[in-house]
């Protein structure tokens, strides 16, 4: 944007514009009156003081349900001594916010929240300087509490000061903060922001988004993945009132008035495909993984081998867009991960410059990782252009859990070889397709090798929370409770042993603390298990207890501990761990996507089984708040130690040792 | 079949001209803009298009719109008409029992019902009153929590 007219769509007040510290020239820390002709290239955040005492933050991070919108405004009111109520955030609007790669990788709270809280540490500073000019008072007789700027008897609100003022802060990212131990608002419980328009139903996903003489459009999917078009009779279809058909070589779309008559004249587009034949299956797919390994496979005879299946996502709202031209620009509303992303893809698919598309991600209804992209936008735009109106792009579920993408199934194998006193001596680890996140192990190994075999997948494949961490932790740590069994060492004791990291060594004691882990009681069809671990800069254990009746498994309790530096919102920080063992827990048992023939068998919720209410094991959480760390994020690493930590409750109640994700008992 | 003219929503008597064989929910959401009832799953496993049928918590995703013309429907942006939000409204709030919210009206409107059916429901009769619904961020123990807390305060509006 052009920096007149992003001041002319502001209005007055103070601008605060946040560079990194490698743009020296914009690197200056003093005011500034915007008279330059761009804005700076690498913004990462911008904050706005309206007249109205307004305070609005722009930042090209999401809100997924992960809570973003509400721990970066626990940021700003930190830092600017404002209410909550005082402060709104435009988040994933590519025309008004600043560049973001995307929200995902637990980066937001880790990055953006620094970045906003030094927007908002400036702009605090300038008011202070704006009231000490204004009254002519000592600056240090200046201060600011709940929203109001106060120096003996003087007292303005915001928009008082800024009122008449054009005024641009631009500003290094490393002005000084407010340390985690004087925290007043940031480290409390705020409640979630927007929550009153999700229990009332008023706020707007994609999928609610209307707009004038908007139509429906729906896509005709081939059969199989890759099967290509040979032939189409769109005349039914066309004969229906107000339907168009759109075909661009394989790519078909309708459009109509409405949903139902779209979804009818779908129905009635006659397509012959040419078949493909499949390379894997999900009964053979691991074997695959091995025999298509770009580096070749790993020999020694000892590997053990765990398994884990491809999973979907299932965010609750599928994808959806609407999208509309005016002109030879286009406006999209989609929920996404990569508001930034989508635009880059609409404008190489589509061929037109980034400056002439438009995304705006309203938060949406879930991601997990499997919003990364703009499958439905750019679908919504190609039958918006054919059709000359706005059309909306609601996927069903079954598009949503066969043409999305997946988490990526692996095989993972491993050996490691212990000193007589039960210390590791050599550990070696091969994971093959699923990712290289938690791929070291955490624990203290002379001897190790780790290894990513990349390799070929049948299926599309992509981000999910957590990324592979969970498929390695649930080897890793499936495999420290074999090698711990194997020399008859308690599990925690062995882990103790092999753990010199004391942030480690901490969760694994905390959670086992609190489960009661040394006292617990043998007790038949009955077992408990712990997990460990680190990723993206948190250390979790967690701790299960289980019970298996007629080859049934039930998760009665889970004890998960969690360490991600100076804790930010802790009831929300517990939710996420909730959320964390309850997705875990689905793809530990009985999560994973069936396919044969190039087809999804388990394409819809009656045939592919989510976590639900009777699911749900007790959950205990204990947070360990490091007020001397940097805040990491949290909306991933709880989820890796359930699977293991099952796994292992199940060996104990049985005896069984199961390497496959879903377990699935045998007998 | 003749077609559906008017349909009785949130108190209101609506004018709508719908095939009796759509979906209810597809009326809701297309015709009368009432966008708080969610499409999940389209096949009644997910509950996150619950509305109340004459108090019954029904899911409008397999609900022709034909079988509902003389009934009392209620959708969430019913359930606080005057902006005073609902004893159930009030007690997800405070048990901050979501994460993205796509699933909360639905499951709101299915606790409504079951605090209706049964006012003062043990956790078990929580969780297997509640068990259609599917809340894919897994604050299941939230809502459990926030289902005791109205029924607590009397559950009904």
């Amino acid at each position: 944007m052009r920096r007149r007219d992003f001041f002319a769509a502001l209005g007055g007040g103070i601008v605060v514009l946040l560079v990194d510290d490698s743009d020296a020239q914009e690197s200056g820390g003093g005011g500034r009156r915007g008279t330059r002709e761009a804005l700076p290239q690498n913004l990462s955040a911008w904050l706005h003081i309206g007249e109205t005492g307004m305070v609005t933050v722009y930042t090209g991070k999401v809100e997924v349900g992960q809570n973003a919108r509400t721990s970066l405004t626990q940021a700003v009111a930190e830092e600017l001594r404002a209410p909550v109520e005082q402060i709104r955030l435009v988040m994933g609007d590519t025309s008004l916010t600043p560049f973001d790669m995307g929200t995902f990788g637990s980066q937001t709270t880790p990055q953006m929240g620094p970045v906003i809280r030094r927007a908002a540490a400036t702009a605090r500073e300038t008011l202070v300087d704006l009231a000490s000019q204004k009254w002519m008072v000592e600056r240090a007789t200046v201060s600011i509490a709940d929203g109001k700027v106060l120096s003996g008897s003087h007292r303005a609100g915001f928009g008082e000061l800024t009122s008449g003022q054009k005024l641009t802060q631009t500003i290094p990212s490393s002005v000084a903060l407010t340390p985690a131990a004087e925290w007043k608002v940031a480290g409390t419980s705020v409640a979630k922001v927007g929550g009153r328009d999700m229990v009332t139903g008023a706020h707007k996903y994609a999928s609610d988004i209307k707009r004038p003489g908007m139509l429906h459009g729906k896509v005709l999917y081939p059969p199989q993945f890759g099967a290509t078009l040979a032939s189409l009779d769109r005349t039914a279809a066309e004969a229906m009132p107000g339907v168009k058909v759109v075909r661009e070589d394989n790519f078909v779309g309708v459009t109509a008035p409405d949903a139902a008559t779209a979804e009818k004249a779908l129905a009635a587009l006659r397509a012959e495909w040419k078949p493909v034949t499949a390379e894997a299956s999900s009964k053979d797919v691991f074997a695959y993984y091995k025999k298509n390994s770009r580096d070749g496979a790993a020999e020694n005879p000892h590997l053990t081998a765990y398994t884990v299946a491809y999973i979907a996502h299932v965010p609750l709202e599928p994808r959806a867009a609407v999208a509309e031209w005016h002109d030879d620009k286009l406006t999209v509303w989609t929920g996404t991960q990569r508001p930034f992303g989508v635009r880059s893809e609409l404008s190489q698919n589509l061929k037109i410059s980034e400056d002439r598309v438009h995304v705006i991600m309203p938060d949406t209804g879930s991601g997990y990782g499997g919003k990364h992209n703009g499958e439905a936008a750019y679908e919504a735009a190609r039958l918006a252009y054919a059709s000359g109106m706005p059309v909306q792009r609601n996927w069903t579920r079954e598009e949503e859990m066969t043409w999305a993408y997946f988490r990526p199934g692996g095989l993972i194998e491993v050996h490691g070889t212990l000193n007589p006193d039960g210390t590791l001596a050599t550990w070696e680890f091969h994971n093959y397709n699923s990712g290289p996140s938690a791929l070291q192990t955490p624990y203290d190994v002379p001897h190790k090798s780790e290894h990513l075999h990349q390799s070929k997948s049948p299926l599309r494949q992509g981000s999910y929370r957590g990324l592979a961490g969970t498929a390695n932790h649930f080897a890793r740590e499936s495999y420290m409770d074999e090698l711990a069994h194997s020399i008859k060492m308690d599990p925690l004791e062995f882990r103790l042993q092999n753990a010199r990291n004391e942030r480690l060594r901490a969760v694994m004691e905390a959670a086992a603390q609190k489960f009661g882990w040394k006292n617990r009681q043998q007790t038949a069809g009955r077992g408990c298990g712990l997990a460990a671990g680190f990723e993206k800069g948190g250390y979790v254990a967690a701790c299960a207890e289980v019970s298996v009746a007629n080859g049934a498994v039930k998760v009665l309790r889970v004890v998960e501990a969690f360490e991600c530096g100076a804790v930010v919102n802790p009831e929300h920080l517990r939710n996420q761990v909730d959320g964390a063992v309850a997705m875990g827990l689905g793809g530990a048992l009985f999560e994973q996507i069936d396919f044969a023939d190039n087809r999804i068998l388990s394409d819809r919720l009656s045939r592919y089984r989510v976590p639900r209410f009777a699911d749900m094991p007790a959950i205990e959480s204990v947070l360990i708040d490091r007020k001397d760390l940097p805040s990491a994020g949290a909306g991933e690493t709880p989820i890796m130690g359930i699977a293991p930590a099952i796994g292992n409750a199940i060996f104990e109640a049985t005896g069984q040792r199961i390497r496959t994700m879903p377990m699935k008992l045998v007998g | 079949m003749a077609r559906v003219r008017e349909l009785h929503v949130n108190g209101a008597q609506r004018h709508i001209n719908a095939d009796p064989e759509r979906t209810l929910l597809s009326v809701l959401r297309d015709d009368l803009d009432l966008t708080g009832t969610k499409y999940g799953c389209g096949e009644g496993q997910c509950a996150a298009c619950t509305v109340l049928i004459d108090g019954q918590a029904t899911k409008s995703c397999l609900t022709k719109v034909g079988t509902v013309a003389a009934k009392r429907i209620v959708t969430i942006e019913g359930l606080a008409p005057e902006g005073k939000l609902h004893p159930v409204q009030e007690a997800f709030l405070e048990a901050d029992a979501m994460q993205c919210g796509y699933c909360t009206p639905g499951m709101i409107l299915g606790a409504v019902a079951l605090l209706e059916r049964t006012p003062h429901p043990s956790d078990a009769e929580i969780v297997s009153g509640m068990n259609g619904h599917i809340c894919r961020c897994g604050t299941y123990p939230r809502v459990v929590s926030a289902v005791r807390a109205a029924a607590k305060q009397g559950g009904r509006a």
